[in-house]
């Protein structure tokens, strides 16, 4: 197996595939280079700078091509890439990044410390537009000590600092230097130090990648990693089905009921792992009725979380319980659950002064019957059936729900904005660092801000203040804890689910290691034994 | 004749700026701005960030400023750059010059219609003469039946049974996309094949509703013609029955049909975003629908212009050919 490869036998190897010989064709070791990796995505990328890009499937293609100063292991502790260490200093103020010295630009150029500052200057620059500039504004200075050590400097201690030296600020500054980020041919035509270059790109169409020879964590053994954009899932499913892709996101459906003919179980594998990301029931906390904790831990006690996740997600899902994902470090399973108990939200209705008085089965409490919308995004309808198990489940004991489905842009600007909801049926995408200061925080419920349910807690402030401040992981475990069980007792949200991320790829795929962090992050370890490979790149 | 289209032309100009006037309002109508996809739910925006992107997309002027700065450079040609983060010029986006012309967005979606439209032609004239000849026959019935099942079915459902069947099951077609990914590695011809087999489903599936629509209006405007003084009195003076049919009927009785193509023009660009989308077409449907989602006004603004323009120059040709067809027109 080509895991007994000596490194020297694989420079070698590197060596004569880059200069296109075929003479190593009889060699047994190389027999797991080669083929091409076929992916089918809904969207396509806009562009693959990532400080410019705002959509997930630039992002994706982006992470192949450029690398940062760190990235995550499987099990989301951050881990060097393009830093072989760092120090921070003990007050938390400076962090010092140790370059790695082996890493070069694809066109030859080696990485230094000034492309990491030139990437910071580009972001913080008010004529760049990008959205992720605010993280880098807490930055005090920043400074390069030598060709491979990069300092720089916080106002005060900010432990998501760590996390934003991704690949966000690794710019080639040789390229760069002297013309406008958003004019430069770099857009489209990417140049990074990443496992993959960008060959080709034909809009609407398809873009391909192939292995980059100079990748410092070794070439990888795929030829190619081609994007084929398919914007109708129904057509991407079949393409998968005539073979023309290997690799797609299925839905729950899917998954669970189109995909185990003989046929699917022979040429593929599929995986589940958590998403990043949970949908939940939030209420308005200006809303008089929704201000009472009662009637907030009542709905969580009416709905049963566990038939959601199997009626919506055909069981291809977590009920959640925190806005972290299970299994997380941030995670605290021991919180205050709200178990399906319509016997208790019949009882906690009543201790609020909701009363069944009349015959058509609504409560009741100074002459208004308890009866409320919940309005959800237009698209989804994971939400959609969420929601109407909500309002049957509800229905029985006593409160009447009604259902709107709104345009997205419409729902953020008239409903979200101005406030004018009484309960959202939505989903968070989250980051890997627990920091959540700008959802739950009470200083954060202006217009457009994040915590537009105004909620608020001074233990929940104090809490993400202080959690911001550390970068000791153990004392941040605690503290996010602390919060999570603030969170769990007052239930401003009912979260709901945490659905899986459903990847089916071909079986000629070998070395795919699943983990939390997803499947592909490995990918340039991913192989194709000889025998097995379908596609031949033509130089 | 000449003098005809030349004032023609000429009254388009103010229709044109109409259009575009009534659409840059209206498109404003829509809640949501270009830089929503930049700052909404996003935790790491302030306020200030989100005035500096709409200061920088020119989206902080009042409407009618927006308007006169986008019609200056539209004078000139210049649609503007794309509000998606790709920054690329409107034009480049729908006429690409730095890719072979088949490949150019504008072009896909043009022959794409122009195949279908000739398609259409091909068996709906057929169809409907046939159908209105032998009136309530089986031919008719059968032709009725079929006619009106294709019209009624939705067209992303046949597509996808089409799919199923001649891809995925027999594999003659591929499913999506207008080119393989071993294209380059082809012969010449091969590659003209391999564009054409890519075309066969999309095509089809543009054309069935409109073969049902043409040939049932052709069948009724032939038989009100058929039962005219005019075909009794060529048929007495003892003219061949496909010289009657053919030459006196079938033309009076495509008058209505070309009216009727001029103005589906408009419909044709609209009928391209579904089956452009379930393909994976990249034609101007596609990228319509990208602009709208994300409210890309200039890529908006210059796909509407440019189907304004082909709808009037449609309604041109529409004229035109009438006044071909019928002498009565072109006395006037």
């Amino acid at each position: 197996m080509f895991f007994n490869i000596a490194p020297s036998a694989l420079i070698l190897l590197i060596i004569a595939l880059c200069c296109g010989a075929q003479a190593t064709e009889n060699a047994p070791h190389n027999s797991a280079y080669g083929d091409a990796f076929v992916i089918g995505v809904i969207g396509e990328p806009s562009v693959l700078i990532p400080m410019l890009a705002t959509d997930s499937a630039s992002h994706d293609i982006a992470s192949l091509i450029y690398s940062g100063l760190i990235k995550y292991d499987t099990d989301l502790r951050i881990i060097g890439d393009l830093a072989e260490s760092w120090d921070i200093s003990p007050d938390g103020l400076t962090i010092i990044f140790h370059l790695r010295k082996d890493v070069v630009w694809e066109d030859g150029t080696p990485f230094t410390a000034d492309d990491v500052l030139y990437g910071f200057k580009t972001i913080t620059d008010p004529s760049t537009p990008t959205a992720y500039a605010e993280e880098y504004k807490q930055v005090q200075s920043a400074e390069v000590l030598d060709a491979h050590t990069f300092r720089v400097t916080y106002r005060q201690p900010y432990a998501p600092a760590l996390t934003s030296w991704g690949n966000m600020t690794v710019l080639p500054r040789h390229l760069l230097e002297g013309s406008s980020i958003q004019k430069s041919p770099l857009v489209r035509k990417a140049v990074g130090t990443g496992p993959f270059r960008l060959k080709e790109w034909v809009p609407g169409e398809k873009l391909t990648l192939v292995a980059s020879p100079s990748y410092f964590d070794g070439r990888p053994y795929l030829d190619a990693y081609i994007c084929r954009f398919i914007p109708d899932p129904a057509t991407q499913f079949l393409e998968l089905q005539a073979g023309t892709i290997d690799c797609m996101s299925l839905t729950p459906l899917q998954y669970s009921r189109q995909t185990n003919s003989s046929y699917f179980l022979q040429h593929f594998q599929k995986f589940t792992y958590p998403t990043f990301s949970y949908t939940y029931l939030a209420f308005n906390f200006l809303h008089p009725w929704f201000q009472d904790k009662r009637v907030r831990q009542a709905i969580a006690h009416a709905i049963n979380r566990r038939e959601i996740v199997d009626g919506v997600l055909l069981g291809l899902g977590e009920v959640a319980t925190s806005p972290y994902v299970p299994h997380t470090w941030p995670y605290n399973p021991n919180v205050p659950e709200y178990v399906y108990d319509p016997q208790r939200a019949i009882q906690l209705l009543d201790e609020a002064g909701w009363h069944l008085r009349d015959n058509d089965g609504v409560r009741i409490r100074d002459g208004k019957r308890f009866e409320f919308t919940i309005l959800t995004n237009m698209g989804n309808t994971l939400r959609l059936n969420t929601a109407t198990i909500i309002q049957w489940r509800l229905a029985q004991v006593g409160i009447k729900v009604n259902i709107r489905v709104i345009e997205w842009s419409t729902l953020i600007n008239e409903f979200i904005d101005k406030k004018r909801f009484e309960a959202l049926l939505l989903g968070w995408s989250i980051g890997v660092d627990p920091d959540q200061y700008d959802i739950w925080h009470s200083s954060k419920t202006g217009t457009k801000e994040l915590n537009f349910i105004s909620y608020a807690n001074t233990d929940v402030d104090r809490l993400l203040e202080a959690g911001r401040r550390t970068f000791d992981m153990a004392e941040r475990k605690r503290i996010y804890g602390e919060f999570q069980k603030i969170i769990a007792e007052d239930v401003p949200y009912i979260f709901l689910y945490v659905p899986y991320a459903l990847p089916i790829v071909h079986r000629r795929f070998q070395n795919i290691q699943p983990a939390p962090i997803g499947i592909t992050y490995n990918i340039h370890r991913w192989y194709v034994p000889r025998e097995m490979q379908r596609y031949r790149l033509i130089p | 004749m000449l003098f005809y289209c030349f004032k023609r032309l000429l009254g388009m100009v103010p229709v044109f700026f109409g259009v575009t006037l009534l659409s840059f309002f209206i498109i404003q109508l829509a809640p949501g701005k270009p830089t929503d996809r930049l700052t909404d739910l996003n935790p790491r925006i302030t306020p200030e960030a989100r005035a500096r992107l709409e200061q920088y997309y020119g989206l902080d002027k009042p409407i009618i400023i927006q308007y006169v700065a986008w019609l200056s450079r539209v004078v000139r040609f210049d649609f503007g750059t794309s509000f998606s983060s790709d920054a690329r010029p409107v034009l480049e986006k729908i006429w690409d010059r730095s890719v072979p012309v088949l490949d150019r967005r504008l072009m896909v979606t043009f022959l794409i219609n122009v195949i279908s439209f000739v398609l259409i032609m091909i068996v709906a004239v057929p169809v409907g003469v046939l159908a209105a000849y032998r009136p309530h026959s089986w031919i008719d019935r059968i032709t009725s039946v079929v006619v009106f099942v294709g019209f009624a079915a939705p067209k992303f459902w046949i597509a996808l049974l089409l799919m199923m069947l001649f891809s995925v099951t027999l594999g003659w077609f591929p499913i999506s996309g207008i080119k393989s990914l071993h294209y380059a590695s082809l012969s010449e011809t091969a590659q003209y094949l391999d564009r054409l087999r890519h075309l066969a489903l999309p095509v089809f599936v543009s054309a069935c509703g409109g073969i049902a629509g043409i040939s049932r209006y052709l069948r009724a405007s032939m038989l009100e013609t058929l039962s005219s003084d005019f075909i009794v009195t060529a048929r007495a003076k003892g003219l061949p029955e496909s010289t009657v049919v053919f030459r006196h009927a079938l033309r009076n009785a495509l008058l209505p049909i070309i009216t009727l193509l001029g103005l589906s023009v408009p419909g044709f660009v609209a009928g391209s975003v579904i089956f452009e989308t379930i393909f994976g077409i990249p034609g101007m449907g596609q990228l319509s629908y990208q602009a709208i989602m994300m409210r890309d006004y200039p890529v908006i603004m210059g796909l509407l212009c440019i189907t304004a323009l082909l709808t009037m120059i449609g309604n041109l040709i529409a004229d035109v050919c009438y006044a071909y067809s019928d002498p009565r027109i072109r006395m006037r």
